[in-house]
């Protein structure tokens, strides 16, 4: 007996020490981490600690995924930037409309974007921006990304402690790239009600395709007044309007 | 156009022996020296020259007018200490000045007058100041070293002659004006060209002939048309290190050293200047006569070595050593003040970040060229293109709040693309619109959302935004452009992709 719980402790040591040489922190008891408000989805997340010291790659196939993915990860970024933090965009064909950010809780003069004019660059420049430990974050608009160029940046985020975040817009292949997790944000349709006009508020799929010891998984999230919310499909909107007052 | 200043102290050392010994006022006294065995007058104070006692005069001559004369000793060096403690003190008005012995100092002045409002405030303000520590002073301004010279002098005139005026300024003055020698002076004397106008233009080689090419050179020299050297007392020393190697280098190693070596040495004397580099050359002289040269900038004045290292570093591998490298300068030309480095720009925790994210600002720009970084602050437009403006520097705020309450799409296209649109009513969303061939049926929509063209920039048609989603949920900004008009159809288009 006493045997049997020394060795279920040690396998538990030594899934955490496992753990933490793979770039996770175990969550120390009383510190309270980050869940950048994203409920639900932390479960996915080893732990349910959302991975900071690492690559998270989002991939998005249209033109209104691109949208969707680019306000899904401008919220995490705002979420990492607090109210101080700064954040490089690096890309070469940027679309990204700075206003528009400042919808989703980041002031746009805290970021900084890089455009840069050839695609060679781009690795060397995220992988630049991730050695600088002064930002928050880094997002880098990439094509393509084999897994020795993914395993690079992934080692430059365990050295300097700076989430980046990988945007593939169509990429040819799928191929397996050393990020912590992969993301695939869709656009779900909005819901309005009568008494409210317009579009609604941004709603997607939020689909965790792959998580490093984690669960992978689906959620519906809405992203209203900054927080991200799991959409209830059975809260109707009368019920939603009658919360608000 | 360079613009120079003479200063003419009158009575230096008298001056000076007044402001030592004050109780001399009012009364007669000479300074003189020993000269080819008898005491000759070097200085002579305002009321001794009352009494026509000049310099070069004999001293007993002198005693001779006056008995009671007070006679001081005249130090031959004093003229020139004096006026380079004076010289020194001239550096408020401009970075170079230089001495002219034996009663005068000229400054540079190119481009310092405006500080003090005008040239006339400027040479009023060294005038003034010059007399209230006890110096008789005469100014003038000029655009050569002689005209500014003479006019200071021999000109009872305004003393500012304007760019390009220094002929009409010289004509009346005698041919002293010119600093010519003492036997030319005489001979135009016993010829009667008492002014400058009576010679002046007269045929080149005539003069020459005349009166020696020393003249023809003065005269060029006041007018501009010949150079005259100018030696300030504190030369500007240019942030340049030389590093010559005993042995031609030709390896990237050995490149990498000097580079190190250079920078460490360029950024010891910044750091003691308190100054940063914005911008650094490095050329290398090759031994077959060519010098490569590589050039960094700094997007904020920088004296960290191990930084502009960095930004070299990516341009060592276009430097074609050939047969070899045989002396390295690098040169900071263009250099700004240290910022106080306590200064936060944001309100970041520490204000060193900001220094770390200029480095990695350099370091992209060095490589990727410049025009790849950008930072957005919100401007006073709607119009979406105009609505952010670009930040000039990383510390820049924004000036006003950015706008949240404004539905704009986060990807915005760099041209609105034409849609082929169907819509029920005027100023209804459209049902469905085509845009990429993709049918996309609308199923919500907000607006319109009539953002007008800004008519004071530019001229055109208003726009009418709507958002609308689709039935897959994608979103998109679509405007329609200008009014419904009965000829024309209406022109739709895309502009942007919302989250």
């Amino acid at each position: 007996m006493e045997t049997a719980l020394k060795k279920s402790e040690l396998v538990a040591r030594l899934r955490s020490d496992i753990a933490a040489l793979q770039g996770f922190r175990a969550p120390a008891l009383g510190v309270k981490h980050d869940d950048f408000g994203l409920g639900p989805v932390m479960k996915a997340f080893p732990q349910g600690v959302f991975p900071r010291v690492g690559m998270h790659e989002f991939i998005s196939q249209s033109a209104e995924q691109t949208a969707a993915t680019s306000g899904f990860m401008a919220a995490l970024a705002g979420k990492m930037m607090k109210q101080d933090g700064l954040c490089v965009w690096v890309g070469t064909r940027r679309t990204v409309y700075p206003f528009g950010l400042s919808q989703f809780g980041v002031s746009p003069d805290r970021v900084i974007f890089v455009d840069l004019k050839k695609d060679k660059d781009l690795l060397w420049a995220i992988e630049e921006a991730l050695k600088c430990d002064a930002l928050s974050a880094v997002v880098g608009e990439i094509k393509e990304l084999n897994l020795t160029e993914s395993r690079r940046l992934q080692l430059t985020v365990e050295e300097s402690k700076v989430t980046g975040l990988l945007h593939r817009v169509s990429p040819r292949l799928s191929n397996p790239v050393a990020a912590v997790c992969r993301w695939r944000i869709s656009p779900l349709p909005g819901v309005t009600d009568d008494v409210l006009p317009g579009i609604g508020f941004p709603r997607w799929q939020v689909q965790v395709e792959k998580v490093r010891n984690g669960e992978p998984g689906t959620w519906p999230l809405e992203f209203r007044d900054g927080r991200f919310e799991l959409i209830d499909e059975s809260v109707s909107f009368h019920q939603y309007i009658s919360k608000a007052g | 156009m360079k613009r120079y200043v003479a200063i003419w102290l009158r009575h230096l050392l008298v001056d000076r022996v007044l402001l030592i010994r004050p109780e001399l006022d009012g009364n007669p006294f000479v300074l003189a020296t020993k000269e080819r065995n008898r005491m000759v007058v070097k200085a002579s104070s305002r009321n001794a020259l009352k009494l026509g006692i000049e310099v070069g005069m004999v001293l007993a001559d002198a005693r001779a007018v006056q008995p009671e004369l007070e006679v001081l000793d005249y130090d031959p060096s004093l003229p020139e200490k004096l006026l380079h403690a004076l010289a020194e003190w001239a550096i408020r008005y401009s970075p170079l000045v230089a001495i002219d012995l034996p009663d005068g100092l000229i400054l540079d002045a190119t481009g310092c007058a405006h500080l003090w409002g005008s040239e006339a405030a400027y040479l009023k303000d060294i005038a003034t100041r010059l007399k209230a520590s006890g110096y008789d002073v005469r100014t003038a301004m000029a655009d050569t070293i002689g005209a500014a010279w003479a006019v200071s002098r021999y000109s009872r005139a305004f003393p500012i002659i304007q760019p390009g005026e220094q002929l009409s300024a010289l004509l009346q003055l005698p041919p002293h004006a010119l600093r010519l020698e003492a036997a030319v002076i005489e001979k135009m004397q016993k010829l009667g060209l008492y002014q400058i106008k009576s010679f002046i233009y007269m045929p080149p080689s005539v003069l020459r002939r005349r009166f020696g090419q020393a003249t023809l050179d003065q005269i060029g020299k006041a007018l501009g048309t010949a150079h005259e050297a100018f030696e300030p007392v504190q030369p500007c020393e240019p942030y340049q290190e030389r590093l010559s190697s005993l042995e031609p280098i030709q390896t990237a190693a050995g490149i990498e050293i000097a580079i190190q070596k250079l920078l460490e040495k360029l950024c010891e004397r910044l750091v003691k200047d308190g100054n940063g580099a914005r911008l650094a050359v490095l050329r290398c002289y090759r031994i077959d006569g060519e010098i490569q040269q590589v050039q960094i900038g700094t997007s904020g004045p920088s004296c960290s070595a191990s930084h502009m290292f960095k930004l070299f570093e990516l341009k060592i591998s276009s430097i074609e050593p050939a047969l070899g490298i045989e002396l390295f300068v690098m040169e900071a030309p263009v250099t700004e003040p240290l910022a106080n480095a306590q200064e936060a720009l944001w309100d970041l925790s520490s204000g060193n970040k900001i220094t770390r994210i200029a480095e990695l600002i350099d370091r992209l720009s060095a490589r990727a060229g410049t025009g790849v970084i950008h930072r957005y602050l919100p401007a006073q437009h709607h119009w979406p293109e105009r609505a952010i403006t670009e930040a000039v520097t990383l510390t820049d705020q924004p000036e006003i709040e950015w706008r949240t309450d404004q539905h704009r799409p986060v990807q915005l296209l760099a041209e609105p693309e034409r849609i082929i649109v169907s819509a029920p009513v005027p100023d209804y969303p459209p049902m469905l619109f085509r845009y990429k061939g993709d049918i996309h049926r609308v199923k919500k929509a907000d607006g319109p959302n009539r953002i007008e063209q800004e008519w004071w920039i530019s001229d055109g048609m208003h726009r009418d935004y709507y958002a609308v989603e689709d039935e897959q949920g994608g979103r998109y900004w679509i405007f329609r452009l200008g009014h419904y008009n009965e000829e024309l159809t209406a022109e739709w288009f895309i502009h942007g992709f919302f989250a």
